[in-house]
Parts: C-alpha cells; structure tokens; sequence
C-alpha cells in the first residue's frame, strides 16, 4: 500500500524539532524503517514528519574513561561495524548484527528503535543490561533518564510530544565484563519471540540478567542474576531461580512460554558462564 | 511538493516530489527506472532493495524527500560495474533465476555483500541474503551462483567496510 498525504520538515537544530513535534499530529523519523511500514499500511497517520536525519549532534558518539556516549543517530550497522569504540566486550555489535537485516540496519538508528519500545526490540533490554541513561531534549530542556524509567511499556515510553533522544550514555565497565545474549526468532531477522541479557562486572561483582520479548517491556530478573553473582553454576538452582523470575511476566500456566524464555536466559547465562 | 535534489545512476536529477513518495515509487513511476521491483512494500521482500551512499537500501522504507543529496545506484545504473558484471554472469550459468521478480534484488544485495565480505561461503550467503523473499523457492541457486561470483572476483576486488 501507499502512506496517506503528509506534510514534511527537515529541521537543522534540536529546539526546531521541538517546536514542530509539539504540534498537533506531529511524528518523529530517524531511519525510518519500522514507522515506513507502518506509513504505508496507514497503520500509522501523521499530519506532519519531522525528519530528525539533519540534526548533526544527535550522530556524535564521544568515549570517556568512564562513559560511552552514542549518538541517537547511530545506526545499528554503524554499531554492527565496530564504528563505536567498544567497552562491552563486543555485546553491543553482536546485538546490533542480529537485528533484522543488512538493508535495514543500514538505516534503523539505536534512538528511533529506543523511541518506538517495541516489546521485541534488542536495544532496550541491552541498555537496561548495560545500565544506560538516555538522554533526551525537548521545549522545557535537557533531562536524563535510566532506561529502566525510560520505557513505561509496549509501544509507550516516557517522551512527551516535543521532545526526542539525544543519545546514550552507557557506564564503561572499570573492570572486565563478561557477557551472554540469546535470542529465539523463527526466522532470521524477524522479531524475536524472546531475547535475554546476561551482564557481569569483574568475578564476584554486579550481574545483570534482562528478559525482553516476553511482556510489554525487558525487566530485570533479579534472583537469577543474585543466584550468578553468587557464584553458583549448578543447574537446578540456576533454574529455580530463572522459573520464579519469568512467572510473573508470562500468562499462567503456559508451559511453553515457561520453557522458551527460561532457556533463553539460561543460555544467555551459560554463554557469559563460559566467557 | 518539495524540492528535491540526488545523484541518480552518477546524474544529477532535479524534481518536485509529494513528501509520502517512497524512493521505491519515485524511481519506478518518476524516473521509469523499472528494474526496481516493490513486492510488499513493507520490508520484508527485498525485491525493491537499491544502494543510497553506497549503503544496501529497501527503497520502499525511505521517502525521496530524506534521499535529499544523496547518491542513489540502482540496477540499471550498474551495466558496467565489475562485480555486477560477474553476479550476472554467474547468475546466468547457475540458473539463478525463474520468475525473475525477486532477482534485481537479490542482485543488489548480492553486490552489497560481495563488497563487504570477501569470499563468503554459503553459510554467510544464506544469513546476509536472508531478507530477501523468493516465491519461487530457487534459493539454492541464487547462493550458489552469489558465492561463485565471490570465488571469481576473489579477495583483490573486494573492499571490507569495517
């Protein structure tokens, strides 16, 4: 199908964006590439796209000893590609290339996939890992926000109307990070039906385990990622813990669901065990 | 209408384009470059994919309006591009084709791949080409004659983005 009429604006600063997304029927674009789907099936109707592709400090990406800060803009190939400098050990670009495809990559940036918090989407749950901030501008200013407050739900996150994302600031680990990322997708480069995270600081230090795919947003699973730091790697704990920290997130009594995101995580958990 | 302005097959093109106009149908119906095909029209064929700055592009999912300045190659800009010349060819001899909806596509991306890896085996040919649909099922021979054209143009003439 074809996108309903539309107008257009390509503003060249941050506070010209705001202004024009306050705007009644007002829509955001970056790469693209899943509201394009949606314009031609009119699934969505804007009366007007703002075309954040102009906005250069939004594709700044900047290394401190402390810190990574990415660009909105950068697009997930860019990431794919090792264009970041790299303090996660390759979890960032190995997430990156498993996300849909080439052509498409080329195009979705990490901040319009973080804006749209689509409940299947890789980034979200891989910041909330990473233990990343976003920071966002809009007509009242600048503020910044953890990812995990960040995303409210499916489709739904924390921006108002006028404001977008800058970018990411992601903690550089000072100590070395052991990772493991899973996912299950039925076919390559659709999205996945369950994804997880597995994070951990130094031996003995913080451990992070996030679940994406299964609910409306990635949650954390706090008793798996204590049962690790713990230091345990016996199977039935590790499962133990992983059942108690998915019930909650998947309708009752779905054996399946139990089974495919409980080992999800215990492969993700497994892979960064081995690392 | 907006303006718009791109280097189109190495020209420089001028037009006025609606803001809703996809790359897709602004070079089909526009420019009557009709080697670009649109299948779904939502992502997921690969039928319409083209290279803007040299990148693999689903021309469907990007408005001519954000293509403004930009380089955009396709299909029929490619007659005497090596690679091209090669995939063709090897397309040819490995009956890569039926229907041939899918092909020009499939072209494209086999160019992008060959371009950034440099003799891929099959495994990689299958992962890199999977968003790319084809109905009648001739995948065997689309890889084949991908990794072929791979071997023939060998390691010299490949360019690795990262």
């Amino acid at each position: 199908m074809k996108a309903a009429p539309f107008d257009y604006v390509a503003p060249k600063t941050v506070a010209e964006a705001g202004a024009s997304l306050a705007g009644p029927g007002a829509v955001a674009i970056a790469g693209g590439q899943s509201l394009l789907p949606m314009l031609n099936l009119r699934v969505a109707l804007p009366d007007l796209l703002v075309d954040l592709g102009g906005l250069q400090e939004l594709r700044e990406v900047t290394a401190t000893a402390g810190m990574i800060r990415i660009g909105a803009l950068t697009t997930h190939a860019a990431i794919e590609d090792g264009k970041l400098p790299d303090g996660f050990g390759g979890l960032m670009q190995k997430v990156a290339s498993r996300i849909s495809y080439r052509a498409i990559r080329n195009y979705g940036t990490i901040g319009g996939s973080m804006a749209l918090a689509d409940p299947a989407a890789d980034w979200s749950g891989c910041l909330m890992a990473l233990g990343a901030t976003v920071r966002i501008s809009g007509l009242q200013g600048a503020r910044s926000e953890p990812v995990d407050a960040f995303i409210r739900g499916q489709y739904s996150t924390s921006l108002n109307p006028d404001e977008i994302i800058l970018g990411f600031e992601v903690p550089r680990p000072d100590t070395s990070l052991r990772w493991g990322f899973f996912k299950v997708v039925r076919k390559s480069g659709a999205f996945a039906s369950s994804i997880a995270f597995a994070v951990a600081y130094g031996r003995g230090g913080p451990v992070s385990v996030v679940l994406a795919a299964a609910a409306g947003r990635p949650y954390s699973l706090p008793r798996i990622a204590e049962c690790i730091r713990a230091g345990e790697t016996a199977e039935e704990p590790l499962r133990a813990a992983v059942a108690q920290d998915v019930a909650p997130l998947i309708p009752r009594d779905d054996p399946y669901l139990m089974r495919l995101h409980a080992s999800t995580v215990l492969r993700a958990v497994r892979e960064m065990q081995a690392r | 209408m907006i303006f718009l302005e791109l280097e189109l097959n190495g020209a420089q093109i001028t037009c006025d384009v609606e803001p809703r106009e996809t790359l897709a149908d602004f070079l089909r119906e526009r420019c009557r470059l009709t080697a670009t095909h649109l299948g779904c029209e939502h992502g997921a064929c690969g039928a319409c994919t083209v290279a803007v700055d040299g990148e693999a592009t689903r021309s469907c999912l990007r408005l001519a309006v954000m293509c403004q300045g930009q380089s955009v190659q396709t299909l029929e800009g490619l007659e005497n591009d090596r690679t091209m010349e090669v995939l063709r060819r090897q397309f040819h001899e490995n009956h890569a084709l039926q229907c041939g909806f899918c092909t020009p596509g499939m072209l494209m991306m086999a160019r992008d791949i060959l371009l950034r890896i440099a003799r891929p085996d099959a495994e990689v040919v299958r992962n890199q080409l999977s968003g790319h649909i084809c109905r009648c099922t001739g995948y065997a021979a689309i890889v084949k004659a991908i990794v072929a054209a791979g071997l023939e143009l060998g390691r010299a003439d490949s360019r690795n983005h990262a």
